[in-house]
């Protein structure tokens, strides 16, 4: 079962199999015909008899033939081991478009690039090298011996055994060699874990000048990674050499037994030279069988690694029965909502309801369960108990696509692309509308900052955006939310890095934008909530307190002390030494 | 100032002169050894002509004359066999031996260069670790060393044992039968030619397929991390799409490096039987005239078809000298990144350290200055104070006020672009790094630990520190006592497989780690990230009490509860002193340290604030 992708790619890709193989049956065909001409050609010249052209022409022919077929086999069957490689990679890339944020918590990113590179690398050397070289290899060993012990029975029998050796030698010294290299893999490991730590904790080294004790530890590992490469090459560098005498060891038994044989007149000498060239030609697949193996084995434990991915399914999906809303209006209810990480609640039974087009406003201390309320509007979270409902629909039986197209959620610390402004603002909006964005970054009171930037809306911004300042990526964050049109808005303190005047002036700008919205608001500055048709103050994963600015004031409850805390902090923030 | 070092900036020249004299200078020391390996090499390469001529002996001398004769003389043909046995294992020695002596020059140099890589890292500032990642050094230090191995062992080496076989190969042609080895050398032009080419689609092919493949990275990379956003703007089918042409336009990279590779390797072998078909149509020719003999055709037939193996050998190489070309230029690279925060030529040394700590007017800017008067970018602006010896003083701050720059400066981390930092009235770059901070002890709140045991984190490595100096300042911080119930006491593993210390313990360490040197200056870095919980606080304030008395002390502190007791606290606020005082004296002020005081009245702590009370 776990295989079967991989079979559905191969039959997929079947006439490609089909063509290369019978591809490689007539080169191994052709390359079977050569050593007879070969062999008419030499006892032709031994008996002084000339048709040499004939034999030259036949020769380069049948050579011709040959390079053309393998030529066509390789194109065939490597070619289509390397679309069967795209294919998964693309499936790999839309099943993780399917997977939730929990997901990508739960797996490395490193972890998932390596299956998604390396690992299909592996298989894709497996159904193209792999498969290639596993039939060429049974056809040639066949045919050869075949041939071979046609020619002579008794000095197939004394060659064959010395090449039969090869396989053998790989295994043995195959294994040690693949100890040792286990030893190289760990002292690498433990070198790179070394330079690794040691790098992060620079500033601890520098403090305690510890750079040359470290240094001479680092020196340590780096001579203990030496010594266990002197060792592996040891081994391994008796491989080649070795495989190369017992060819040798072949063709000095093909001299001895075989010249005498054709002393006593039991084979001709081009049968001689011919019966080389069997030898000869079968000593690559011979080696060849062992690297096969390997191959299998790589592309199949490479398998089961993807496969793993695979088979997750995400937790959050759509639902097999959706129900369809026409237009959303933006009303959003909380029923006795909890969320628990690793069995920590951290809201507990929020009951909350939202109407459309109004404003409000979360507050409350860091760790409070402003942001894990937020995300679970736009389904980036699943509620552990209770429910959230849109226009009175529970998200879990509404189409992901209706309930993300009507959110646009701007986050503390967005994700920017490494494109252009222009396509980063434009990235939900249903075409790349120059207006729309324009508009949008103007809401933002990005255009100032992209007038200034050379390229304008063309600048490029850096990997995950780290050209821009915080506040610009805020800012850019906001405009490309804008952009998309949605019915609700929320605004997980999204302007945090901007500074207090700026947001005000956007949050002006905003304003008629607001009004035919449902909005959601965490700020960590009070006079951005002034506004809201209500605040809500979370503690510790409860509602505490919640009614308009003026009322909560009065309380003299947290949002009162919360308020205090801003003027303080905005006092340190504006006063100049 | 150069920027950061680039990472996908690929070199296509296959060799460097200047790159190849640098690496060179590091096998220098094993001139003798490099000698016997390559002396084997060129034997090892001659004794691989060997073979077909035993060949042609045999047929001559000993087949074909016994079969005109029609006797049978085995003697002569075993004893060819044999010959051939010996050359064939003196091969074997030859090759093996040649291979075991490169790998120990070039691990012994690969080691001197990771090493001496590392080292330098060791002495660059801080300044270019803000700019360097460090999963980017480490593969410097580990994956490019080990590529630039290569280039040593199976690149130059082998590829100079192939040209030798090559060589040798045609001068044995040519020694057999010049005229023979003429007609078989028709078929060179086309070789070269076929190579050529290959050589160019395959540099054009490979690069594309390095090139696709670092974007399909990049993308996925991108997009893992930002999957969310792709959700949330339900981007997904478009996200597809794009990953579509990259993943496309990395098959047609894929698929051209094929197609050269697939055309090559058959072509060679046409070329090998091409010219074996020459041989037997004109060499034939000339044995059935008497010109030649049988056994000289043959041989000459083996000869041409061992031509092909190394120019193909050659062919493959390429690319891998490519990469270890691109690798040794990061490297070197990296070792010529300068060295700005060094010892001074004639350091002065400070006999007896008193501990007097002064900042003259100092400026400083983590990039370069920035241009302009008194403008933003600075993160001190003219600071100046005076710390007596054995003095007690606490900077304060709001976030982002240059307290962590501050300690930056004290420690000689980095260097101000202008005033002076002094201690004991020496200037810092007066005086050697490793003295200064031998004196001038940090302790982290957010503590590092490496790997290893307690003991190894609280010496941090340095045998000169007895197990009982250890001990004792474990006892004088009030670390021995947890220390003990861990599972091995002192030698007990920390870190990832190991116990896993709470935050107030792992402060313990390195106050422990910070004081096993008795340096005469303490720098306390309190910093904000660290989450303290009241045990900790309690914990480590009562370890401070002991230890403090007559060292001087600057905590530098983003909570105020820590620096109540302390002689003078200094408040910084946007790169400047602005107050200076008491903590009574400040708060009577009513300026920035009163509101600081406010801001965290909360927070604190109900158990600390009654203690305090108390006292």
């Amino acid at each position: 079962m776990s295989r079967s992708r991989f079979w559905t790619a191969l039959h997929r890709h079947r006439r490609r199999y089909l063509l290369g193989y019978a591809a490689a049956l007539g080169s191994i065909g052709m390359a079977q015909l050569a050593p007879w001409i070969l062999k008419a050609a030499v006892d032709g010249i031994q008996r002084g008899e000339g048709r040499l052209v004939a034999y030259a022409v036949g020769l380069g022919a049948v050579a011709l033939l040959e390079a053309a077929l393998s030529y066509v086999m390789r194109m065939q069957i490597l070619g289509a081991a390397l679309r069967i490689e795209t294919e998964i990679r693309r499936e790999l890339f839309q099943h993780l478009e399917r997977m939730d944020p929990a997901f990508f918590h739960r797996w490395q990113t490193g972890d998932l690039m390596a299956r998604a590179v390396n690992d299909l690398r592996a298989v894709q050397r497996f159904l193209g090298m792999g498969l290639m070289r596993a039939v060429h290899t049974a056809v040639m060993v066949v045919l050869s011996v075949a041939f071979m012990l046609h020619i002579s029975t008794s000095l197939t029998l004394s060659t064959l055994p010395i090449l039969l050796l090869i396989p053998g030698l790989f295994g043995i010294l195959g294994r040690e060699i693949r100890r040792r290299f286990e030893e190289v893999q760990a002292q690498f490991g433990r070198l790179s874990a070394r330079a690794q730590e040691n790098l992060s904790g620079i500033r601890v080294v520098k403090a305690f000048a510890r750079e040359e004790a470290e240094g001479e530890r680092f020196r340590q590992e780096s001579e203990a990674l030496s010594r266990a490469n002197v060792r592996l090459s040891r081994i391994q560098g008796l491989l080649w050499p070795a495989v190369g005498f017992l060819l040798g060891g072949a063709a000095v038994l093909l001299l001895w037994i075989g010249g005498e044989e054709v002393i006593r007149g039991r084979i001709s000498l081009g049968q001689l030279v011919q019966f080389s060239y069997y030898l000869a030609r079968l000593s690559f697949p011979v080696i060849a069988t062992g690297w096969v193996l390997s191959l299998w084995q790589q592309g199949r434990a490479s398998m089961e690694r993807l496969e793993e991915v695979f088979r997750i399914r995400p937790a959050i999906a759509d639902p097999e029965d959706p129900v369809r809303l026409e237009t959303v209006r933006g009303e959003i209810e909380f029923r006795d909502v909890w969320v628990s990480y690793d069995g920590r609640p951290v809201l507990r039974g929020i009951r909350l309801r939202i109407p459309a087009g109004s404003t409000v406003a979360l507050v409350g201390p860091t760790g409070s369960g402003k942001s894990t309320l937020l995300n679970l509007i736009p389904r980036l979270l699943l509620p552990t108990s209770g429910q959230v409902l849109l226009d009175g629909v529970d998200l879990r039986r509404l189409p992901l696509r209706t309930v993300r197209e009507a959110v646009g959620l701007v986050p503390q610390d967005p994700f920017l692309f490494s494109d252009t402004l222009r396509e980063n603002i434009a990235y939900g909006a249903d075409s790349g509308d120059g207006k729309r964005v324009v508009e949008a970054a103007q809401i933002a009171h990005l255009v100032q900052d992209v007038n200034a930037f050379p390229q304008g809306f063309e600048t490029v911004v850096g990997e995950q955006g780290v050209t821009l300042s915080g506040g610009q990526r805020q800012r850019a964050a906001l405009a490309r939310a804008l952009a998309r049109n949605p019915r609700i808005l929320i605004l997980d303190d999204a302007l945090s890095s901007v500074d207090a005047q700026t947001e005000e002036e956007i949050l002006r700008a905003l304003r008629p934008v607001l009004r035919s919205r449902t909005v959601l608001l965490v700020s960590h500055r009070i006079s951005t909530l002034r506004d809201a048709d209500r605040i809500v103050v979370l503690d510790g994963g409860r509602i505490v307190e919640q009614g308009t600015h003026e009322e909560l004031l009065r309380r003299g409850g947290l949002f009162a002390e919360l308020c205090e805390k801003q003027r303080l902090r905005q006092a340190l923030e504006t006063e100049e030494p | 100032m150069s920027g950061r070092l680039a990472e996908e900036e690929l070199l296509d020249r296959p060799y460097d002169r200047h790159l190849l004299r640098r690496l060179l200078a590091y096998v220098r020391p094993y001139r003798a050894t490099m000698t016997a390996a390559l002396v084997l090499l060129v034997l090892a390469s001659l004794l691989e002509l060997v073979g077909p001529q035993l060949y042609r002996i045999a047929i001559d001398r000993a087949l074909v004359p016994s079969l005109q004769r029609g006797t049978v003389d085995r003697g002569a043909l075993s004893t060819l066999a044999l010959l051939y046995l010996l050359v064939l294992a003196a091969g074997f020695g030859a090759r093996w031996l040649q291979h075991y002596l490169m790998q120990t020059v070039a691990q012994r140099a690969m080691a001197k260069l990771r090493s001496d890589l590392f080292s330098h890292l060791q002495r660059l500032p801080l300044r270019f670790y803000d700019r360097n990642p460090v999963g980017r050094l480490v593969t410097r230090v580990t994956n490019d060393v080990e590529t630039l191995n290569e280039l040593f062992t199976s690149g130059l080496v082998a590829a100079f044992g192939d040209v030798l076989t090559l060589v040798g190969i045609m001068a044995a042609m040519l020694w057999l039968d010049v005229r023979l080895a003429l007609v078989a050398f028709c078929v060179l032009p086309l070789v070269y030619g076929v190579t050529d080419r290959f050589r160019g689609q395959a540099r054009e092919a490979y690069r594309a397929v390095r090139t696709q493949l670092a974007r399909i990275n990049a993308f996925l990379n991108e997009h893992i991390i930002g999957m969310p956003v792709v959700q949330l703007f339900t981007q997904e089918a478009r996200a597809l799409g794009r990953f579509d042409a990259l993943n496309r336009d990395y098959l047609d990279a894929s698929l051209r490096s094929l197609a050269a590779l697939a055309r090559f390797y058959p072509a060679m072998h046409f070329l090998g039987v091409l010219a074996v078909a020459l041989l037997l149509w004109y060499g034939g020719g000339q044995v059935i005239r008497g010109v030649t003999t049988l056994g000289v055709l043959v041989a000459m037939i083996q000869y041409a078809e061992r031509f092909f193996e190394p120019v193909r050998e050659l062919a493959d190489k390429f690319n891998l000298l490519q990469q270890a070309m691109a690798s040794s230029e990061r490297i070197f690279r990296l070792l010529d990144e300068p060295v700005t925060v060094e010892d001074p030529p004639n350091p002065v040394r400070l006999e007896r350290v008193r501990g007097e700590i002064e900042f003259r007017d100092v400026w400083f800017a983590y990039g370069d200055a920035p241009a302009g008067g008194n403008g933003a970018g600075w993160a001190l602006r003219g600071v100046s104070f005076c710390i007596a010896p054995g003095e007690h003083v606490a900077l304060v701050g709001y976030t982002g006020a240059g307290k962590t720059s501050l300690c930056n400066l004290l420690l000689r981390f980095y260097d101000p672009q202008r005033g002076q930092v002094l201690l004991d009235g020496v200037d810092l770059r007066w005086m050697r790094q490793r003295e200064l901070r031998r004196h001038v002890g940090l302790v982290f709140q957010d503590t590092f630990l490496f790997s290893g045991t307690i003991a190894d984190n609280i010496r941090l490595f340095n045998s000169d520190i007895s197990d009982a100096q250890v001990e004792a300042t474990a006892r004088l911080v009030g670390a021995d006592r947890f220390i003990r119930q861990l599972p091995n006491g002192y030698q007990t593993e920390v870190g990832e497989r190991g116990v896993r210390l709470s935050a107030g313990q792992r402060q313990l360490v390195a106050l422990a780690r910070a004081l096993v040197y008795n340096p005469e200056v303490l720098v306390i870095l309190d910093e904000a990230t660290s989450s303290v919980d009241a045990e900790t606080e309690e914990l480590v304030q009562e370890a401070l009490r002991g230890v403090l008395r007559s060292r001087t002390t600057l905590i530098i502190a983003h909570r105020l509860s820590t620096v109540q007791h302390v002689d003078r606290i200094l408040v910084l606020h946007k790169g400047r002193i602005v107050e200076e005082g008491t903590h009574a004296q400040l708060l009577a002020r009513g300026g920035i340290y009163a509101k600081l005081y406010r801001l965290q009245a909360h927070p604190i702590p109900e158990g600390i604030l009654q203690r305090r009370g108390e006292r």
